[in-house]
């Protein structure tokens, strides 16, 4: 049986070049840079498998991923920052009865909407009254902005979070991403399939636009760093003596060796290295079993009636909706659960960077690429979305210091000093956009089907 | 009432920061979309790298301009890149038509669902963004050069005695001029030639059109040396007339689009109407009206706020709600487009 073309035999072959990949990576670089690299990696697996329940399962084209991202980790600060009590007194009425009179006036125009039935003028008194509730609405918002604001801007100026775990806000994630596909979905599902891909495009700008500008809410382009983690500091470990001690024993060879300083020295460093992994490994260990939880439930789902159902309609909409299958229904229900999850990979980056930063989300990193991961992977399967995740961010970002190596050889033939040179040395990370475009175009033509295509259902 | 002088005012004001602005982004929104349109018609599928085609004819031009100026080549008062233009135009059409070559030719032989497509687009979006960012880099270039203003804001408040002044850029007439001629360019071509009616009857009834002896290579081809030529142009002159960074061009991919569905996908007149709707919304819904309503109100009403609808950052917004709205109430877009 070969291995490689052999339908079971093929995943594990593929994961294992995957491992041999990373491990390469772990005693030639150093194991740091190797279990960062599998932390991203799980996180992009995440976001895949999201994405892969949305156009491997149902066929639905979402180009908005960096919004639903961007919103899991709007998540991650307003659940786990401090709340700012003085920012709250100030302006926390004010945007409380903005909202109120936001969604009650929403639901006004709704209702009015709908009962002024075929009466004459219904556009334009809908209009109307959309455009009161919208000048009620700022009435209340521009003075509690504008008051939350000025609360020391400097340190806060945001109303601040619930200060919960942040491990909860994973969960928070993936509901304001559910919510905000809920909405998406209720207006452009149903529609070709070609607007979808706009409209989610449409809605990711804005997304992130708000999370960059409402300063009152997320503290915008100014950042919110420092958030707390699920796992300890470095700093704490490396003084902790059961720590200290594990270290000593792992390594009581080299450590007998030596003598007095000289193994005091040894000991920090060795204490210090191990930290650092330790902490990664904790993230890696969680992230995990956020993958492995939904992973299993992805499959159960998948091959359930229901998956069925829905690859059904995939492949033929009109015949699925002929025997009673509610296609715009589960459309949306599809919708919702990727996006959901796409969330919670969001809060979870964001958990792992420490930080939020809207002004570092774009397009190509967050949605494109993603993109790339589903196709590269296999649309359809879930294993196969996993190990896209896995490979194509290793090459993303093993591309750059190989794009700076090929450079260099290419060019050590030009004079050192030449303009050419340095710019083309200075471009070289662009290569990698041009490498993902490429691999995109090539897994399309020559193996539409990605490394592990999908399974059909009959065994 | 308000005097006439104060009236004049507004007027002046008005058509400063909002008509002429308006104008000329419209103009560059109706030449992007009708890009888009031309190849949604004839193609099918929705092209994501049209932006990056933008940004990739900008930047070809904006480098046979550098060429130029050190050659000591100039346009007189006319900025040297329009100069360029042609050359620009070449590479593009020539690098649009490697890539039906090599990636999209192959799917219109297997009959790909148009959804493929679409999404091979964005491959190829991914690649030509990388090459325009490693061949020009991510950031901000000026390549405008020649006259900048027909008449400064200060002249015109000396010429009429206004406290208003209007400002009129050669960019803005240059962008108005050109679009005009190009789009009653297109509309002949699309209206008069053989070619033309061929590729309208290709868009109408493709299999119809094959029967009556038409040549669908040559339709494609002078479809995407359309596209090219389309974007490159409205790349160009949004370059002139802002400037060229390859980011924006990206985004630019939602207002156009917005454009090219809320006049009706795959109609060329759609297209243009819809770019200067979005155009005219955007920016008279970012528009500060303080100004404006202090000049029209009595004393005692003055606003004391700025009168801002929505902040410039949210300018992504309009496009898209009014791309919503169209979505809701008339799905074919202002001039029945298709729907596939």
């Amino acid at each position: 049986m070969n291995p490689l073309t052999n339908p079971t035999l093929r995943p594990y072959t593929v994961f294992g070049i995957m491992a041999a990949l990373l491990i390469f990576v772990g005693t030639t670089q150093s194991w740091g840079v190797s279990l960062t690299i599998i932390n991203m990696c799980i996180i992009s697996a995440i976001m895949t498998l999201g994405v892969n329940i949305q156009w491997g399962y149902a066929g639905l084209f979402n180009v908005g991923i960096m919004g639903f991202c961007a919103l899991g980790g709007a998540a991650a600060v307003l659940v786990s920052s401090d709340p700012v009590v003085d920012a709250q007194s100030a302006g926390g009425t004010g945007m409380a009865l903005a909202l109120l009179s936001l969604v009650g006036g929403s639901c006004f125009v709704y209702m009015l909407h709908k009962f002024w039935g075929k009466r004459p003028l219904r556009g334009l008194i809908t209009f109307i009254a959309a455009l009161g509730v919208y000048f009620l609405a700022r009435h209340f918002y521009d003075p509690a902005s504008a008051a939350i604001e000025a609360v020391n801007p400097a340190k806060t100026g945001f109303l601040g979070g619930l200060g919960l775990p942040i491990i909860f806000s994973w969960l928070v994630g993936g509901l304001f991403a559910a919510g905000a596909a809920w909405l998406i979905g209720k207006v452009t599902l149903g529609l070709r399939t070609d607007y979808l891909a706009i409209a989610t495009l449409g809605i990711a700008e804005i997304i992130v636009a708000l999370l960059k500008n409402e300063e009152w809410l997320t503290r915008g382009a100014k950042n919110v760093t420092g958030l707390p983690r699920p796992v300890p500091f470095e700093v704490d470990l490396q003084q902790t003596s059961w720590f200290i001690d594990l270290i000593a024993r792992f390594n009581a060879d080299a450590l007998t060796a030596l003598a007095g300083d000289e193994r005091t020295a040894l000991l920090k460093t060795l204490v210090m290295d191990a930290s650092g992994i330790t902490v990664k490994l904790c993230y890696a260990l969680l992230f995990t079993s956020v993958l492995l939880i939904l992973f299993a439930l992805a499959q159960l789902a998948l091959n359930s009636p229901w998956g069925r159902m829905v690859r059904a309609i995939r492949d033929n909409e009109t015949a699925a909706g002929a025997m009673g299958k509610d296609v715009k229904a589960r459309h949306l229900q599809i919708f919702v659960i990727g996006s959901a999850v796409v969330g919670i990979a969001g809060a979870m980056m964001t958990t792992l960077d420490g930080q939020f930063t809207p002004g570092t989300y774009n397009p190509l990193r967050y949605t494109f690429l993603i993109w790339v991961m589903v196709i590269v992977g296999g649309s359809g399967n879930n294993l196969g979305s996993i190990l896209g995740g896995f490979l194509v961010w290793f090459i993303w970002i093993e591309a750059e210091p190989l794009g700076n190596w090929m450079m260099s050889v290419v060019t050590s033939g030009l004079d050192p000093a030449s303009e050419l040179r340095a710019h083309l040395i200075g471009s070289a990370q662009y290569m990698r956009l041009m490498v993902m475009g490429g691999v995109l175009l090539l897994v399309l033509r020559f193996s539409p089907s990605g490394i592990l295509p999908e399974r059909s259902g009959h065994k | 009432m308000p005097e006439l002088i104060d009236l004049l005012n507004a007027l002046v004001l008005m058509t400063n920061y909002v008509i002429l602005p308006a104008l000329t982004y419209g103009s560059q929104l109706a030449l992007g979309a009708l890009g888009v349109t031309l190849v949604f018609a004839i193609l099918r599928f929705s092209n994501f790298a049209h932006g990056d085609t933008m940004a990739f004819g900008a930047m070809a031009t904006i480098l046979v301009t550098w060429w130029f100026q050190s050659m000591g080549v100039s346009f007189g008062p006319l900025p040297t890149a329009l100069l360029a233009l042609p050359l620009g135009i070449a590479v593009t059409a020539l690098f649009v038509l490697g890539t039906d070559k090599f990636v999209y030719k192959h799917y219109r032989g297997i009959g790909a669902k148009p959804i493929t497509i679409v999404m091979v687009s964005v491959g190829v979006m991914f690649i030509m963004n990388g090459l325009v960012r490693f061949i020009i880099g991510p950031s901000d270039q000026r390549f405008a050069d020649g006259v900048r203003f027909i008449f400064k804001a200060r002249e015109f408040k000396e010429w009429s005695g206004l406290s208003e002044g209007l400002a009129l850029r050669s960019s803005q007439v240059i962008t108005i001029v050109i679009a005009v001629a190009l789009v009653a360019a297109l509309f002949w071509f699309l209206q008069k030639t053989k070619t033309g009616k061929a590729m309208r009857a290709f868009s109408d009834n493709e299999n119809l059109a094959l029967l009556s002896g038409i040549d669908p290579d040559k339709i494609v081809r002078i479809t995407w040396i359309l596209a090219a030529i389309l974007a490159t142009v409205a790349g160009v002159l949004y370059g002139l007339d802002k400037s060229f960074k390859p980011f924006v061009y990206f985004q630019l991919l939602l207002p156009i689009f917005a454009a090219a569905i809320v006049g009706g996908l795959g109609k060329p007149i759609g297209a243009i109407a819809g770019g200067f709707v979005i155009a005219f919304s955007e920016v008279a819904i970012t528009y500060v009206y303080k100004k404006f309503l202090i000049y029209l109100l009595p004393t005692d009403m003055e606003p004391d706020s700025l009168v801002q609808l929505l902040a410039t950052e949210y300018k992504f917004a309009v496009s898209f709600v009014i791309l919503v709205l169209v979505l809701l109430v008339k799905p074919t877009g202002l001039f029945k487009g298709k729907v596939v």
